[in-house]
């Protein structure tokens, strides 16, 4: 079931498009807002919300990188893999990150504080190596910059 | 020298809010157009300028413009800002949506005007968060004024205009796909015909440009064809937002004239090589496109010459390999993202470029054979041009095939030797 704050702000996004079925992006994003990660029921509720199966539903839903299908921690941790933090040593960071969080790409630390995604190209490729914490963009990052950059997070 | 996209743009200061932007010249372009000209004047005069779309393919943007039906045209029709920026290594739309909302909204609703649009988005990427922000403030300003919404400055032309953030996906920026993405579907391409001019959005005749390309618009209708001509090196009018990463002293983005070199860029710009590293090679226009190498140094940065050297102009943001990296390593890492990334519409791109990725890095690991480039070759072939539904899968292709021809010996020496001779 989705509640009423998630079914206002979708019938927000269903008026400005020709039919319902095209606000499913805008609401998984919606669900996700208010639950952290889109779990098969609210797959269920989106889909019957926008009158769609709950197939079409996922097979959206797992199109998106960022749509989260499992449960995710806090906080995202979206690290550069791309070309030019390659060659300006991401893997270094990657490197660190491990060894301070104990966490893989995909992982959730165990206190579910961060989760670590690989990220394609933040476009600030002028400033690599660069990650995004939630809203927050962190250029030219070094390794002995971390522990400074994780301790804002709660 | 003219830099009019970035001439109101500062590094330490906030863009500039609708008033400010008015006090420098802003929007007086869109209502020129308004009481001046009819929209096919608006189509001819940027199709005079040889404004060529700054979102990869270097298409003349007036002429595409021409293709909407105009006549008893089926409504709404749609003009979409392509804000996606995902290519790898390229950062230049974000300077401008950060920097100056304003200048994008103005080139959208001109643009819109010249097509008798009916409703606008932006499509913007997730990463962009600050971008997001100050484009929402930016809309409601212009609404707030008279430049969107109804009977826009009394003109009878109307135009809504929304914002509309992904959820990451390269795919997106692909123009078809990202209409599906708009439309609420999978981002996989449409086949064309129908294109999008006729039959885009909704099945509505449909203009997507690139960020670049709007914030151009409304210096054209200003200050004329000619002058955009004028301010180019090259036939291609303009300027150019060009970009240096990589191991270079000064990474970073300009506005220049169009046509400057690669060699003025590297060495004037970018303040030449890291201490110590020596140029091997670039990509000159984002991770879609075949290097270059030493010899292209006077290669001038527009579509027909980096076209003629044997690459794409492309996005204009140049990555630079040095000779401490490995190129088989930058060219594993490069087709890790084009397989991630591929859409998985078509079998030779879903089921090639994991092959390749494995290949390239099995080579990295020094568990290479000398059939392995015979396999990489092959598929340079197999997921070239006409084989596939979308650009994505040949894009991949360019850096790897041109990558085999320059560094041939970088790859039979990982070969030879059993090992990475740059991680070991
Ligand atoms: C895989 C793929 C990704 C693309 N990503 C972008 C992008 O992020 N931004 C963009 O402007 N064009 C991108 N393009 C090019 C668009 O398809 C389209 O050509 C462009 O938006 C047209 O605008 P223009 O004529 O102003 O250049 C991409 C193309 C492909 C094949
Ligand atoms: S080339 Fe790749 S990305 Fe493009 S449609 Fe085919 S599978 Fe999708």
């Amino acid at each position: 079931m989705l509640t009423p704050d998630e079914k206002h702000e979708i019938d927000h996004e269903i008026s400005i498009l020709p039919h319902r079925k095209a606000a499913v992006i805008e609401a998984l994003k919606i669900v996700q807002q208010h639950r952290g990660w889109v779990n098969d029921e609210s797959v269920g509720a989106v889909a019957d919300y926008l009158d769609m199966s709950p197939a079409e539903v996922d097979s959206v839903a797992t199109f998106y990188n960022l749509i989260f299908r499992k449960p995710v921690g806090r906080h995202i941790i979206l690290l550069c893999d791309s070309i030019s933090c390659y060659v300006m040593g991401y893997q270094k960071l990657y490197a660190a990150i491990q060894d301070q969080l104990q966490i893989k790409f995909g992982g959730t630390t165990s206190d579910k504080k961060f989760t670590l995604l690989p990220n394609p190209c933040l476009g600030c490729c002028d400033r690599a190596p660069a990650l995004m914490i939630d809203e927050d963009l962190y250029t030219d990052v070094t390794p002995d910059k971390l522990a400074e950059i994780f301790s804002k997070y709660s | 020298m003219e830099r009019p996209l970035t001439e109101h743009i500062h590094p330490n200061r906030p863009a500039l809010n609708l008033k400010e932007y008015e006090a420098v010249g802003g929007y007086a372009a869109l209502k020129k157009v308004l009481k001046d000209s009819s929209p096919k004047q608006v189509q001819q005069a940027v199709q005079d300028s040889n404004l060529k779309g700054r979102g990869g393919a270097g298409f003349n943007t007036g002429m595409k413009w021409s293709f909407v039906p105009m006549d008893n045209a089926p409504r709404p029709k749609y003009i979409i800002a392509n804000a996606d920026e995902m290519e790898p290594g390229t950062f230049k739309d974000r300077l401008l949506l950060e920097g100056s909302p304003h200048q994008l909204i103005e080139g959208m609703i001109i643009a819109g005007y010249a097509i008798q649009a009916d409703i606008s988005y932006i499509f913007l990427r997730f990463a962009y968060k600050d971008a997001a922000k100050i484009l929402r403030k930016s809309i409601q300003e212009a609404y707030d004024a008279g430049y969107l919404g109804k009977n826009i400055q009394g003109s009878g032309y109307s135009l809504e205009m929304y914002l509309h953030t992904g959820v990451g996906r390269y795919m997106c920026g692909e123009e078809t796909a990202l209409l599906n993405a708009l439309e609420g579907k999978r981002a996989t391409p449409r086949a064309k015909p129908p294109f999008p001019q006729v039959s885009g959005l909704f099945g509505k005749p449909t203009i997507v440009n690139n960020v670049e390309t709007f914030c151009c618009v409304p210096h054209i209708i200003a200050k004329g064809a000619e002058w955009f001509k004028s301010i180019s090196k090259s036939e291609d009018g303009g300027t150019k937002l060009y970009g240096v990463s990589g191991k270079v002293n000064k990474p970073g983005l300009w506005e220049l004239p169009m046509g400057v070199t690669i060699r003025e860029l590297i060495e004037e710009h970018a303040g030449g090589m890291k201490n110590g590293l020596k140029f091997k090679g670039a990509l000159p226009g984002g991770a879609s496109t075949d290097f270059l190498t030493e010899q292209h140094l006077d290669v001038k940065m527009d579509f027909k010459s980096v076209a003629a050297a044997g690459s794409r102009l492309g996005t204009g943001t140049m990555i630079v390999l040095d000779d401490a990296t490995c190129p088989v390593g930058f060219v594993h890492n490069l087709q890790h993202f084009f397989a991630q990334e591929s859409c998985g519409w078509c079998t030779p791109c879903r089921e090639g470029l994991p092959w390749v990725e494995k290949v390239l890095l099995s080579l990295e690991n020094g568990e290479g054979k000398k059939e392995d480039l015979d396999i990489l070759h092959m598929h340079t072939k197999f997921l070239g041009p006409g084989n596939t539904f979308c650009a994505l899968a040949p894009g991949a292709m360019e850096p790897l095939e041109s990558a085999l021809k320059y560094f041939a010996d970088d790859f039979e020496k990982h070969i030879r030797d059993k090992k990475c001779p740059y991680h070991n």
